[in-house]
Order: C-alpha cells, then structure tokens, then sequence
C-alpha cells in the first residue's frame, strides 16, 4: 500500500516542532470544541495524533488512488460539454475518494463541517497531494476560498456556503480577465447592484481562472462605477448557477497540470453577495487570499520536487551504464544529492513561514472571542511581519528549485527522461507553472525586496544564528555567519547608490542570496532536531555559500553605469 | 468433509424474527462478519515455518480483502435505508479489534469480537457455529454480509454454513445489493460466466464476490471519533489516559464475547469441533521451465490473453 505521508519521515518530523503547542493551543482555543464534538480534540497530543491520522489517510489516497491516476488524467485532460467543465475520469475519482474521506474543509472550524486543523497539516496535505499530481493538488487546494469566506464573509454567507466544502462543493477565485493579469487593478467585469431584489449582478469576461466551474466562486468585480484603479474593486461569492448565465467558453490546452482546467468565462447577469465591505476586495481580500495561496503554490512546488527526487533516485539505482548502476558515477550522484538539499531546504521554509501564519492567524480567532492583550498583540504583529517577509521568498525559492529538480531529474533519466513513457516529463511540465502564477518570481521579488533593503531578512537570519545548533553543525553555523556578512555588504553597496531602479535591477540576486542563508539557516535547526537532515544542510550551505559569494561578486564589482547596458532599445 | 451432526435450530425463532422485521421497519440491522488475515497477497521467502505451517510473524494482518467489499455493500445500504445500522462481528485473537476499529473509520456503528481460548483452531464448521451463536444474540438482524472468502483459507464456507446454521436463505458471489425494500433483497450475482439477477426474502445471508466496488477510505471525522475504541481487554492494558471516556463516549467500548456470552457448546468448538484435519502442508515454489518470445503486436498479445485466460492464471 502505497502512503505519500507514511513512506516521507519528513514530514512527521514538522509536526513535533516547538512551535506547535503554541499554535494548536491558540486554535483549539484551549480545547473548548471537545464536548461539542465527538472528533474534536482534547488536548495538544490528541490534536497532533489527529494530525498525524488524516496525514495517513490523505497519504493514503494520495499514493493509491491519485498517483496511480495523475498519467491518464495528464493524458485525458478536461474537456468542455455545453459550456459546462467535465472533469478527466481520474480526477472525479480523486475528488470522490477526497470527499468520502471527510478531509475537504480541512482548516475550516468544525460548526461549518470543517477538521478545524491549522495551516501546518493543511499545507502538508497539499504538499502530499501535489507529490501525487501537481495539477489535482490546484483543485484540493482551492478550498482556501473557504478560507477567506470565513475570515471576511457575513454570517449569513457563511452558514450558506461553508457546511458545502466538506460534502465536496468545489471552489474557484475568478481574478484575472483577459487585460488584467499580474495588474489586478485593471479588473473591468462589472457588478451592479439591484435594490430591488437585493443581489449584485455580474457582468463581463474572466479569463486564466483555475477551475472555473466550480461550485462556489469568489469573482473580484468593479462595483464603483467611474474608477479605474483597485480601489473601485469589491469581492463577491458567487453560487454557480451552471446555466448559461455563467458560461465556460474554452478551456486552455497547457503545457502542464493538464487535470486542472483553466477556463474562460463569460458573466452575464450572474447574482452575487458582496463579500465584507465594498472596495476592499483587491487592496484587502484577494491580498489575503494571495498570500494564502503563495503558500500552497509553496506547498505544490516542495511536492513536485519531492516527486522529481524519488524518480530520480529509483531510476540511476535501477539504470545500469558501463558495467554499474548509473548512481555510482559522481556527476548523477551529486545531481541526486543536490535535488534532495534543494528539497529539504524548501520544505523547511515552507514549514517554517506556514507556522509564522498560523501563529498570527491562530490569535485572529482567539480575538473572534475576547479583545487581545498588549503582549499579544504585539506577538501577533511579530508572526505577522515574519510571514509577510518569509512568504514571497518561499513562493520563489521553492518554486524555482521545483523547476530545477525536475530538469535534473529528466537529466539522470537521459533520453528515456525526454520520452512520455516516464514520469518525470510530465513533472517537468507541472513544475513550469509554480514560477508563473500566484505571482511570477519577479513580482515575488517585488514583494520580497523591502525586507533586504530595511534589513529585516538580515537580523532573522542573525537570530537564527545566535540559537545553539548540534556541536557537528556548528561549523556550518559559522560559514552561514559569513554568508551574512557578505549579504550585508553587498546590500549595503547597492543600498548606498540610492537609486530605485538600481535597486528593482540587483533585486533578485539580493533576494536570492537572503534565501541561501535563511534556507541554510533553517536546515542546521532541523538537523540539530533531526540528524536526517545534517546531510542536507552541508550539502545546502555547500551550495547556497557558493551561490551567495557569486551573486556578491557580481554585485560588488558592478558599476551602476553599466545598468543601460542591459537595457534593450 | 464430514457431515457431523448439529445441534437444531429452532423455527419458531426464525419465525418471530421475521415478525419483528415486519412490523418493526426501522431501517435495516445490518451485520458484516470479518476476519483480520495474514496478509498473502505479498508472501515473501519467510512465509512459510520449517514445520510447514504459516510464519504468521512474518505476514502483516490485514482485513480480509473480500471482507472490505462486503463492509462496503453493508454501509451503501446504511447511507441508502435511513435509521439502518451496521454492526461489524469477528471472531479471533485480541488484536482482531483492529479491523472493527478500521470498519468503524469507514462507517460501522459499533463491533463485537468473538475471543476466547476455546475458539483456537477451529475450522469453518466451529468457526460459523460460533458466529451463528453469536448472531443469535443479537435482538433483531435483517441482513447478514460477509465476504466470499478469507484469502489465508480460501475456503467460501464460512458464509454459507452461518446462512445453514441460522436457517436463512443465502444469495452467494454478490457483486451488487441493488435494493432491500421491506422484506425483499435483489442482488446481482458476479458466476463465471455472467451475471445474474436475484431477489430473496429477509433475514439472508450474502456473500460478496471480489469484483464488487471497493471499500471507501477510512473517513477523517470517523477516524478521529473512534481512534479510542476498545476492547474490555484492551482498556485494561492501555495506559489509564482518557479512561473516563469511555463512560460519557459509550460508543468506543468494543463488544467483547467469550464462549459463555454467546451460550456455545464447547464440543462444537476449536480443534474438539473440527471435523477438518491438516493432513500435510507443502511448500511450492513456482519456478519458471521454459521462456517463451512474442513479438510486440496484436496477435502475439491476443495469443498470450487467450492463453492465460484458457489456463485460468487471469480471468
């Protein structure tokens, strides 16, 4: 029996971090569910070993059910019957076995059906399903809709909508529109309001929208007429009426996740509730649930790398060259021990930032209760700002190494790799989308690059350096102090030219070499926990100390005159 | 097999049975019979002791495969019937309790484990005279479920000497309980060479065949719900964590039967009640004599499928 979470000791291991207890006590609001519920929790152990169990059963239907299906739902793909979206036979019985399962509404709180866990299982799962099929995981992993339902969406909305993501009510968040893609502003389709019946009325063209048909819809529509910028944007949920009122034009023919539809959609009078308060769904609401969803593209990207190491291993063990097994020649066995610290260190740090918002959400609902003390107000904001910085660096970090692995794992395969016959081309292709979308790594950059220039990236890693690691890591502790002060330096020098688009143009190598330390920083601490992971992170720092002393040099010897240079006529 | 004599069965029992079925419809009480098997479907060089005998040390125990199957039939019935339960009986070692705990993660509402010293080594004959028993404790039971078969034993016999035993009918190789209206089942029959479609009157036994939809994934609320459930013997040894429990939650104590609790006459059981004697094991390696080379296409492929199907290794 095939088990995605049993068969990865990785991933257990996240669970018995100290940081735990702190979370599910603030969650579980001191247990207070346990004599409602006959499946709440009782305490902090009970809650991981419940943890741990649904772990085993999504793992479960992760390996048995889902992998086996990912090559004919890859090869089968949706399709679209009058105007509505039919799912590839693959993944209806994915969604199925999901739902009798019990598992949808994992996050959500247990009075709307939901498992009232945290981020850090939420996440893992959808880590576990990506590891099984990249494109199914989109699907499982659009319930955070349901998320940002609970967090913003009346009381009324949320009694209607909820109670349905456990029995299986798919969901969707209808963004983008053929002019507006990374610019969410320019967002034209338009939401009118009847005072007569009380509804909103949608009219207009989404397009890109990942699992447009779904049942529950959350459309980000402009509800002020006259404006032209994200302030004139408001959030709406939508029931989808599956009539010709909300119509699925085509679906688009990808290089990858090829089981998750992207649908074009054509609005016409469709009804809708307006979500929280108007004007607020862009500047508000869909960064919320952005940065959510960076997080679980975090989450596909660790599960696909995951995915390309194993093929990757198996593969050079069973392949025999020149009288051995390709695995015993130095340039495949580096390349496999490269994608697993590339792996590691990005399951780290998405564990760790998974924490960071799980602390600061976990006080938003204690505050649901009673008003919040000045200690803890101020703890919140610290978690808080931690997760805003660690969340675009994980999104980029995690996403650009799911392409790396993949295209090493095609690698170790040689020729067979570049055939259909094996999984990893279809890794590959899955893999070419984590960079793009919730955000290119570009704009990940752009979100990521205030933390390098006020410094803040530079004293978390600073702290985790001042923490005491295993006396065998140490040494790797002090490299990565020098690491940081190579980052200071070149920060400093760039820093220093006060010059903004000078800045945007060492952004991403300053970025970059803040993710090497942090990563690297990261692995020593899992490997003081674990010494699973000591490998890892030598062979991380190893790596991220090479890579930071070359983005340094280029810094360092670069004179910003030769910026026009770059620039195409 | 021998024919030894049984102790009768009373008719007019049958009779107040179905009574109450008809006049008390209040959905239909299901019970599913399982056995928790030496899992042999992986059997490894260590299978097997020196002696001949079953290395169960070195097989997981698993629930029985086709047993899973008839869980599944049972709690479509139960989703479809409102006010229908599921009661999940086995007869084995303490340990057994694992797979009532797994039917409770799928949808059981509660479990009875048959276990006493007495029950060792019995054949299918003791073994369905003491679920007979058994089942004759229960107040009321429309519809009987069970798989076809047990993969350590391979047998069939279990179900349809319980359907004997107890004087009801029995639908056998059940691929499908298509309906279960007041007192009439209708059952679609996975034979050889077919299907078939057949109603019978409850009570009745069914076993179901392999080729029937598989068992649903344990379900997360279930799961968490019942993780405690537990024997009597099991309490006793586990920690005294959350032993309180299992007064204000009475749904995680695991019925617990021994031969006195299902009033059996210990002649009719374990090694005393089994006419079945092992006379010699043996040990069989498959090992291949000769190869044969086909070419990759349509008629070589054809060739093989009808080869094998002919020679029942498929199909």
């Amino acid at each position: 029996m095939a088990n995605f979470y049993t068969d990865n000791s990785g991933l257990k291991f996240q669970l018995s971090h100290p940081l735990m207890k702190k979370i599910v006590t603030l969650k579980e609001n001191n247990f207070a569910d346990k004599d409602k519920f006959d499946y709440a929790s009782r305490d902090f152990e009970d809650t991981i070993d419940n943890y741990d169990k649904v772990m085993e059963i999504i793992g479960e239907i992760s390996g048995e059910v889902i992998a086996p299906n990912a090559e004919g739902v890859d090869h089968d793909a949706p399709s679209v019957e009058n105007s509505r979206i039919i799912y590839a036979k693959g993944t209806q019985e994915n969604h199925e076995a999901l739902t009798k399962a019990g598992v949808y509404g994992i996050s959500l709180p247990r009075e709307y059906g939901g498992l009232n866990f945290c981020m850090v299982p939420y996440l893992m799962s959808a880590e576990i399903v990506c590891r099984a099929d990249a494109g199914f995981g989109n699907i499982w992993g659009l319930q955070d809709c349901a998320e940002t339902i609970h967090e913003f969406a009346s009381e009324e909305i949320k009694n209607d909508f909820l109670p349905r993501v456990n029995k299986g009510a798919t969901c969707s968040m209808d963004l983008t529109e053929p002019d507006a893609g990374s610019d969410l502003q320019a967002v034209m389709l338009k939401a009118t309001y009847n005072d007569k019946d009380g509804w909103w009325y949608l009219n207009g063209v989404k397009r890109f929208i990942t699992n447009g048909d779904a049942e529950i819809k959350l459309v980000l529509a402009r509800s002020e007429e006259g404006t032209t910028d994200g302030r004139g944007l408001s959030y709406f949920v939508v029931d989808n009426p599956k009539d010709d009122s909300l119509k699925v034009r085509r679906i688009e023919n990808k290089l990858g996740i090829k089981g998750s539809p992207t649908a074009e959609l054509v609005f016409t009078n469709v009804k809708g509730k307006l979500v929280g308060d108007r004007r607020l769904g862009l500047i508000k609401y869909v960064m919320s649930l952005m940065n959510g969803a960076r997080l679980g593209i975090g989450a596909q990207s660790v599960g696909i790398s995951e995915a390309a190491y194993r093929e990757a291993l198996a593969y050079a063990k069973d392949r025999r060259q020149f009288g051995k097994a390709i695995i015993e020649f130095p340039a495949v066995y580096e390349m496999i021990t490269l994608i697993k610290a590339k792996l590691d260190a990005s399951r780290a740090l998405l564990y760790e930032t998974t924490r960071f918002v799980d602390v600061y959400k976990a006080y938003d609902i204690v505050a649901e209760k009673r008003a919040l003390e000045k200690e803890e107000k101020d703890d919140q904001k610290k978690y808080l700002r931690l997760a805003d910085a660690f969340t675009p660096l994980l999104k980029m970090m995690s996403s650009e190494y799911a392409n790396q692995n993949t295209y090493d794992c095609i690698q170790v395969h040689g020729g067979s790799g570049y055939m259909k016959d094996y999984t990893c081309e279809r890794l590959y292709r899955d893999a070419r989308i984590t960079s793009i979308y919730e955000g290119t790594s570009q704009l990940q950059v752009v979100a990521a690059i205030r933390h390098v220039t006020t410094g803040s990236y530079l004293s978390t890693a600073r702290q985790y350096l001042a923490e005491k690691v295993a006396p065998e890591l140490d040494g790797l502790r002090l490299r990565l102090s020098k690491m940081a002060d190579v980052y200071e330096k070149a920060v400093a020098k760039v820093v220093e030219a006060k010059d903004n688009e000078y800045i945007d143009f060492q952004a991403r190598r300053m970025v970059e070499m803040a993710g090497h330390i942090l990563m690297g920083c990261l692995l020593i601490s899992d490997g003081t926990r674990d010494a699973q992971f000591a490998k890892s992170a030598e062979v991380y720092v190893n790596y991220g100390e090479a890579e930071v002393n070359k983005l340094a040099a280029f810094i360092m010897s670069f004179d910003i005159e030769n910026m026009g240079l770059y620039k195409q006529a | 097999m021998c024919i030894v004599p049984f102790p009768k069965f009373v008719a007019s029992e049958i009779v107040n049975r179905k009574y109450k079925l008809m006049y008390n419809y209040m959905g239909l009480k299901i019970v599913v019979l399982a056995k928790q098997v030496p899992d042999t479907r992986n059997v490894g060089k260590d299978a097997m002791k020196a002696d001949g005998t079953v290395n169960r040390a070195a097989l997981s125990a698993i629930f029985n495969p086709e047993d899973l199957n008839a869980l599944e039939q049972a709690l479509r019935l139960k989703d479809k019937y409102e006010g229908s339960t599921v009661s999940i009986l086995t007869m084995g070692p303490g340990r057994a309790a694992e797979i009532i705990r797994e039917s409770m993660y799928r949808g059981a509402d509660d479990g009875y484990l048959l276990t006493d010293r007495a029950f060792a080594g019995s054949d299918t004959l003791a073994t369905s005279y003491a679920l007979s028993c058994a089942i004759k404790n229960f107040p009321k039971v429309d519809l009987i479920i069970c798989g076809r078969q047990a993969i350590d034993g391979d047998t069939a016999q279990v179900g349809p000497q319980v359907a004997e035993k107890l004087g009801m009918p029995q639908i056998t190789y059940a691929e499908e309980i298509l309906s279960c209206s007041k007192d009439k089942i209708t059952v679609k029959r996975r034979l050889e060479k077919g299907v078939e479609l057949v109603e019978g009157k409850l009570p009745m036994v069914v076993t179901v065949n392999g080729s029937a939809p598989e068992c649903r994934p344990r379900n997360a609320k279930l799961v968490m719900k019942f993780k405690r459930a537990k024997t009597v013997s099991e309490k006793q040894e586990s920690s005294q964590d959350y032993i309180n429990l299992f007064d204000t939650c009475p749904y995680l104590n695991i019925t617990e039967w021994s031969v006195n609790d299902i009033k059996a006459d210990a002649d009719w059981l374990g090694l005393k009640g089994s006419p079945t004697k092992v006379k010699e094991i043996e040990s069989v390696v498959f090992q291949t004599k000769e190869s044969k080379r086909l070419t990759p296409d349509d008629f070589d492929m054809e060739s093989l499928m009808r080869e094998l199907i002919s020679n029942h290794t498929i199909g």
